[in-house]
């Protein structure tokens, strides 16, 4: 088990890069600590498998150190780095059992048997495999097989972290629900250092204590949960985290007042927006947007129904601006008032969160 | 004006893969096979373009028997999961192929390729090949070859499961409008029921080669016919336990009573499975009839916004969904309140009898 630092880290697939746009991760300085359940969260290609790679050491990075603990690792291979992975699909070995499966990273590292067969059934109890030890991994589901290369991931006990490369991908979404709760279970269990990549904001936010938001390149936030829902530091967040994302409307600022489409909107911050600050923009999140008596007055164009919550699409100006409201709230045909939690309207500029 | 099943079934080497099914889908409509993997959506979709022959009964496309005619006589289109295109064709040759196969004039098939490659938002990409293209413009090229050719029948086979979380939100929200002024019949395959919910339209649900049940989407959810259908239609699974009615009371085991109203007064008395949709099961009392239930507390998971418990309320463990920050502890013992005028009440052998 580890602390994980990154230190002053860029890396490019470019052998000359010349600007920041050759750089598949831009500069990161980053400390994860021992035994957290970290979510590198982001859409494709904004670094994150670049990052698992780097950490794992299947990339060396160009610039910048990796540290576990005080040990600087930068330069090791991934198999003198002590790491456990679990990729995207299964690895396994057809021809063997369950429990060969599962005692084999054990007896690679010359383990007694004794001690890796014991291992063994303590981590299919876990993950509920303790049934079909003997069976072979050939004739199993997807699910089965993937539930396996997550025992195999977990099974070392002296791994300094444990890379999940998003495990659920080939898992039915019913099953995922379960084996997303089993593995923060594990983890709450085993208190070992966790990095869960995704591109799933659910499966970020339910594993993960603290979740990095990457786009481009860049580290946007770092946060827990509920930071990154209660107050996105860009608009990017507010748009990746959150179903539907955050409502990003365009506005101005005069005297510390914020406007849209003319009509005046209390927000937390639009006081410390400064003089000729560019790309001003409103946030706010459909679940704080509400119908009301009085305030904006906007179209209803588009309501559909979730099941538990309803999605209504609102326009004005030519911006559509989106409700989340519970099953069952009447709302109103055509035009209507809406009004925004002025504790959860934020001001942005240029994307980043004015502070 | 539909596309009709009528007894349709295929069996595969004695395994019943489709048991026989009458469904009639009408022009103009939008409608959802849901099901999880395997359920038989595929081979649904396959009978119904005419890629594969029932084992029994026949398929009828407007008012015609076109059982076992070939999909390249019948007015088709199809998307699949994978990202299918011509690799060395453009973006803009992918889309007129099959204008070219059907010899419309040049004019005609740049008028057309252009408005779905606007529709579509492909317009800047229209001379790129696929290898240059994200995989959600690889899907968007793929989608505007179906709707280009203007078929009676569009399959969509789980177009968006391979796409990140935020790119299927974006195209989930733009498909519906891709066929709003269209006569054609769309069928969307899906294993995930809110995907089901926001497109609204017509769902079928399937289950074990069976459609259970078929009508206006928010109606199947909401008053699903049997126990399976509620299954296939919820996510996570609704809730079930057994409880008893004896006079105007209900107990579940001696967890809980509550007072029989709204008309399940009514019932016989006797022994009646009992369903409810996890985010109707909450940590404080919500809606118009929230009875107590204690459990223990399994695994608890916080998605930014809301809440997830699954407790074990010694007849069945639960899942309780709520807005908000509700921190449980793993084993304490929990009160939830489920509000019992959301149940759904079914009979011994799953058949819904209330509401």
């Amino acid at each position: 088990m580890a602390r994980i630092t990154l230190d002053g880290m860029r890396h490019s697939y470019s052998p000359t890069p010349s600007g920041d746009d050759d750089y598949a991760l831009k500069r990161l300085d980053l400390e994860w600590s021992d035994g957290g359940a970290y979510a590198l969260l982001g859409p494709s290609g904004c670094g994150k498998s670049t990052l698992l790679n780097v950490i794992s050491g299947l990339l060396r990075p160009s610039e910048g150190r990796i540290l576990f603990d005080d040990e600087d690792i930068t330069g090791l291979p991934p198999d003198r780095r002590n790491i456990a992975q679990v990729f995207q699909f299964p690895v396994i070995y057809d021809t063997m059992t369950v429990r060969e499966n599962l005692e084999f990273p054990l007896r690679n590292r010359g383990l007694p048997s004794n001690v890796a067969r014991q291992r063994a059934i303590e981590i299919a109890e876990l993950l509920e495999l303790s049934d079909i030890l003997d069976q072979r991994a050939a004739g199993l589901t997807a699910d089965g097989k993937q539930k396996i290369s997550l025992g195999r991931g977990l099974v070392r006990e002296d791994v300094a972290a444990i890379l999940f490369d998003e495990p659920l991908t080939v898992i039915d979404p019913h099953l995922k629900w379960q084996l997303r709760s089993k593995l923060k279970e594990l983890h709450q269990r085993v208190q070992r250092t966790m990095i869960y990549v995704t591109h799933d904001q659910t499966e970020a936010l339910t594993f993960a204590d603290r979740v990095v938001v990457m786009n481009d390149g860049n580290v946007v936030q770092i946060g827990t949960p509920s930071e990154l829902f209660e107050a996105p530091h860009h608009t990017f967040v507010g748009y990746f985290i959150g179903s539907p994302g955050m409502n990003v409307m365009p506005c101005d600022v005069r005297g510390g007042q914020a406007f849209f489409a003319g009509d005046p909107i209390e927000t937390t911050n639009a006081n410390l927006v400064k003089e000729g600050a560019t790309g001003l923009e409103l946030g706010i999140r459909p679940e704080f947007v509400s119908f009301a008596e009085k305030g904006l007055e906007v179209r209803v164009v588009r309501v559909r129904d979730a099941g538990r919550s309803q999605v209504i699409d609102t326009e004005r100006a030519g911006t559509i601006i989106r409700l989340l409201l519970l099953e069952g709230v009447e709302v109103p045909a055509e035009t209507a008032r809406i009004a925004f939690d002025s504790k959860r309207t934020r001001v942005y500029a240029d994307g980043w969160l004015v502070e | 004006m539909a596309l009709e099943l009528r007894s349709v079934s295929k069996r595969v080497g004695g395994v019943t893969h489709i048991h026989p099914t009458d469904l009639v889908l009408e022009r103009g409509s939008f409608n959802i096979l849901l099901g999880t993997t395997l359920a038989g959506k595929t081979t649904l979709m396959q009978l119904m373009a005419g890629l594969d022959r029932p084992s029994t009964g026949s398929v009828w496309f407007d008012g015609k028997d076109v059982t076992g005619v070939s999909v390249r006589q019948r007015n088709v289109s199809m998307v699949y999961q994978q990202f299918i295109n011509y690799p060395n064709f453009t973006v803009y040759e992918n889309i007129a192929s099959p204008l070219k196969v059907a010899g419309f004039d040049r004019g005609e098939i740049d008028r057309r390729v252009n408005s779905a490659a606007e529709l579509l938002k492909l317009k800047p990409m229209l001379q790129r090949r696929p290898s240059e293209l994200s995989g959600g413009q690889q899907q968007r090229t793929a989608m505007a070859r179906a709707i280009v050719k203007d078929a009676g029948l569009v399959l969509l086979d789980e177009p968006l499961a391979n796409l990140d979380f935020k790119l299927r939100e974006d195209l989930r929200d733009e498909l519906p409008r891709l066929f709003a002024d269209r006569d054609c019949i769309v069928v969307y395959a899906t294993t995930e029921p809110v995907e089901a919910l926001l497109f609204g339209g017509h769902t079928a649900t399937l289950s074990e080669g069976r459609v259970t049940q078929f009508g206006p989407t928010s109606e199947i959810y909401r008053r699903p016919q049997d126990l399976v259908s509620a299954r296939v239609f919820s996510e996570p699974l609704i809730n079930v336990a057994s409880v008893q009615k004896r006079g105007h009371e209900f107990a579940l085991g001696n967890r809980a009573r509550w007072n029989a109203v709204g008309g399940t007064e009514n019932l016989a008395d006797g022994d009646y499975i009992l369903g409810i949709r996890p985010h109707h099961v909450t940590p404080t009392p919500e809606g118009a009839e929230p009875v107590a239930i204690e459990g223990v507390v399994l695994i608890t998971e916080l998605a930014g916004s809301e809440s997830v418990a699954h407790v074990d309320i010694g007849e069945a463990t639960w899942v309780s969904q709520a807005h908000g920050i509700h921190p449980h502890e793993i084993g304490e013992t929990s009160r939830l309140y489920a509000d019992m005028s959301r149940a759904l009440i079914f009979d011994g052998d799953g058949g819904r009898i209330w509401p």
